[in-house]
Formats: C-alpha cells, structure tokens, sequence
C-alpha cells in the first residue's frame, strides 16, 4: 500500500514537474509579451503543485527524502510521469494542445482527488483544483481561438493534435497501482475519467473546427510506469538537474 | 508576560503583503490562526496559490515581524484546506487595492470598474498579470491598463 502511493504520487508529482519544466523553457521566449507571462505563470502554479506531492511522496516512502531531493536526485528510469508531458515544446501552437490536453485531465483528476479517503491529498487537491480550472480556462481559449483562427494556425492545431492525441490517452492506461490505489478510495481509477475527458475534448475541438485524428490508439503506459522514457526527458534532466550534477548538494 | 492572541493579531495587521504592500498579510485572509501552544505562538498560514513565489517571504516577514515585537518562540504553521479563496479578502483589503490601482476580485468574474476612473467599460488583455493572483485588463474610456486581482 505504502509503496502503491508513493509510485502514485509521484506520477502527479512528475506530471506537474516535467510539464512544469517543460512550459518555464518559454521564458523570454513566447510571441507575445501577455502570452509569455501566463505560460510563466502556468509553470509557476505546476511547480507548486510538484512541490505539495512530491513532498508528501518524500514521507510516503519513509526514507526521509525531501520533494527537492526527489526532484533533482533521480535520474530519468526513476521518473513517473507520462511521455506526452516531456515532448518537446514545438511551436507555440503544440505547447498550447498538449497544455490543454493535460489540463482538462489534471482538472478531472484533482475534482475526483478531492475525495480520497487519504485527507492529505483531498487537500492539496482542493488547492490545486482551483488552479487547474484557471489552467482549463486559458488553454481551451486559446486552442479554440487557434484552431478556428486563419489557416496557418488551423493547419499547426490540427498538426498539433494528430502528433499529441494518442500520447493523451496514455493517462487512462492502468495497472496494478492504479488499482491497488482505486480499491483503497485514495486514487480515482483513471478509466473512469476517460468519458468525462473525451466528452470535454470532443467539444473543445469541435469549437476549435479541429477533428480528432483518426487512429485513435494510445501510447502504452511506458512513462507513468517508468518502463521507458522518450530520449527527451534524458535532455531535460541535464538542464534542470545541471547544479546538482555539478556540485552534488549544493543549497544557497 | 506573554503578548495577548489579539495583540498579536494586530502585529501581522501590519506586516505588509511583499508583492502588494499597500495590502497586509492579514487583509489578504491568509492568515488562519493564531494561538500559543505552551509558550509558543503558533501562526497557522495558508498559500493563495501552491506556486506563489512570495510565500516563504511572507513567513519570513511574519518571522521577522514577531521577532521585533520580543517574541522568540515562534511557529508557523501551513494550512491547505480550506483553500484560499480571493472572498477572505477584508472590505478594507478590497478598498486599499483599488486605491493602489488594482481593481479587487468581483464574484461575475471580471473587475466592476476601472480603478483609475470608475467607468464600467473594461476589457481583457490577458488572464494572467505580473502576478500569479493577477490579470492584465484594460479601460476603454480612459484607455489604462489595469491590474485585476483573480477571482479564485
């Protein structure tokens, strides 16, 4: 059970902090000012986010390791989190698809968590929940307002969406922790997420004049589970982790 | 002698918000409880959103604030749920930021007025404003730009 919980936290936790990385490398670097600022802001909330789980994850275990450890003292076969959050960013248009594509489900996923039976998660749920509906709000907006906008940002959406929709349907994939964890009323089990989330998806596109792509497979759950990572997440760690790999426990 | 729990409260009433001064800690509703367990103060404080930057400034400053008031055992306390809502927002909170210039979180979801002039012809710039807690709005009569404190 211990151990069932600590690998799940640490797919929220993972999530929130690879994505999290993944939107802080627009920095400086985002078309437009107002547009540069709120994916800032996106990463802050997520880096946030990252911290509350992977702290309890750090206590789950027992091993007295603190989220910061966790962050930045693994390498990349001991992360959790799904292959669609360490892609690369793309263009604007990709990083705005596959923040929707997380969002909707994160929102889900926190609403269902406010009502786990492990009381500090309910709470660090209840939190995040209200960020993730502002995450929801701003990232449907914006594929709606790209995706019915002229043909160059139609034809990147649409572009966009074929690469990142069977990656998506990784976070619905399920095993044995998912279960261990749905049978103790701690975790939803994600399966029972996928209607809602599809239903949302499905209209959000629909107002974006996108369609979904036609082979609607999903990636094997290699990431959540740790059984392979795409080469990038490897390109991430030596930038996030870069000081600690320099000068091994370094603080300021 | 220990300080009296209002006496206390009436220290972090002036300990300004780091990222909007002209607000307090406690105007800004963040402030849960305050107690003493055996001669220790405890502070109970809650985040306004999970990655605000300012949080371990503010403990800091809440700290510092007790610290120069001769308090020396001091503990701080984190407190999730309830979340944070902008409706723990004091009237005099509320007030305050709108003389600042920042228009304070309204239920519809968007700000009443313009800060600058009181017209009700407001738009949208952006959701997300210098800050975590704010958006970027603008006034279509006298054309300012304005910061609008997020209803969350």
């Amino acid at each position: 059970m211990a151990d069932a919980k600590f690998e799940a936290l640490l797919r929220l936790g993972d999530n929130a902090l690879i994505l999290g990385h993944r939107v802080s490398e627009w920095c400086g670097h985002a078309p437009v000012l107002e547009e540069d600022i709120a994916l800032a802001n996106t990463a802050l909330d997520l880096l946030g986010q990252t911290n509350l789980w992977l702290e309890y994850a750090g206590e789950v275990e027992g091993k007295g390791r603190s989220a910061d450890d966790l962050a930045f003292l693994r390498d990349a076969w001991d992360f959790r989190n799904v292959l669609l959050v360490e892609l690369p960013n793309g263009d604007f248009g990709q990083t705005i698809m596959r923040q929707y594509l997380f969002d909707q489900f994160n929102l889900l996923n926190l609403r269902a968590l406010t009502e786990s039976k492990d009381t500090r998660i309910a709470e660090i749920a209840e939190k995040a929940a209200k960020e993730a509906a502002y995450h929801v709000e701003r990232s449907r907006g914006t594929v709606v307002g790209l995706g019915d906008g002229t043909q160059e940002s139609h034809a990147r959406m649409q572009e966009a969406l074929n690469l990142l929709y069977p990656y998506a349907l990784e976070l619905f994939i399920t095993d044995e922790v998912d279960d261990e964890m749905a049978e103790a009323g701690v975790f939803p089990d994600p399966k029972s997420l996928e209607d809602a989330y599809l239903v949302a998806v499905a209209a959000t596109l629909q107002e974006a004049t996108l369609d979904l792509p036609e082979a609607h497979f999903g990636h094997r759950g290699s990431g959540k589970d740790g059984r392979m990572h795409t080469e990038h997440l490897g390109h991430i760690l030596t930038q996030m982790q870069w000081l600690q790999r320099a000068y091994p426990g370094q603080t300021w | 002698m220990r300080p009296s729990v209002d006496q206390i409260w009436d220290w972090l009433g002036a300990v300004p918000d780091p990222e909007i001064p002209v607000i307090s800690l406690v105007d800004l509703g963040i402030i849960r409880d305050v107690g003493y367990d055996g001669e220790t103060c405890v502070v109970t404080v809650t985040p306004t959103y999970s990655g605000c930057p300012a949080t371990s400034v503010i403990n800091m400053e809440i700290e510092a604030a007790l610290r120069d008031h001769g308090l020396e055992r001091i503990e701080l306390k984190r407190q999730l749920s309830p979340a944070w809502t902008t409706d723990w927002l004091s009237d005099a909170g509320r007030e305050k930021l709108e003389k600042y210039g920042i228009a304070p979180p309204q239920p519809a979801g968007g700000p009443e007025k313009c800060p600058n002039c009181g017209s009700a012809h407001v738009e949208k710039l952006s959701q997300f404003g210098s800050t975590p807690c704010k958006a970027q709005w603008r006034c279509k009569d006298c054309l300012e730009p304005f910061d609008y404190f997020k209803c969350i």
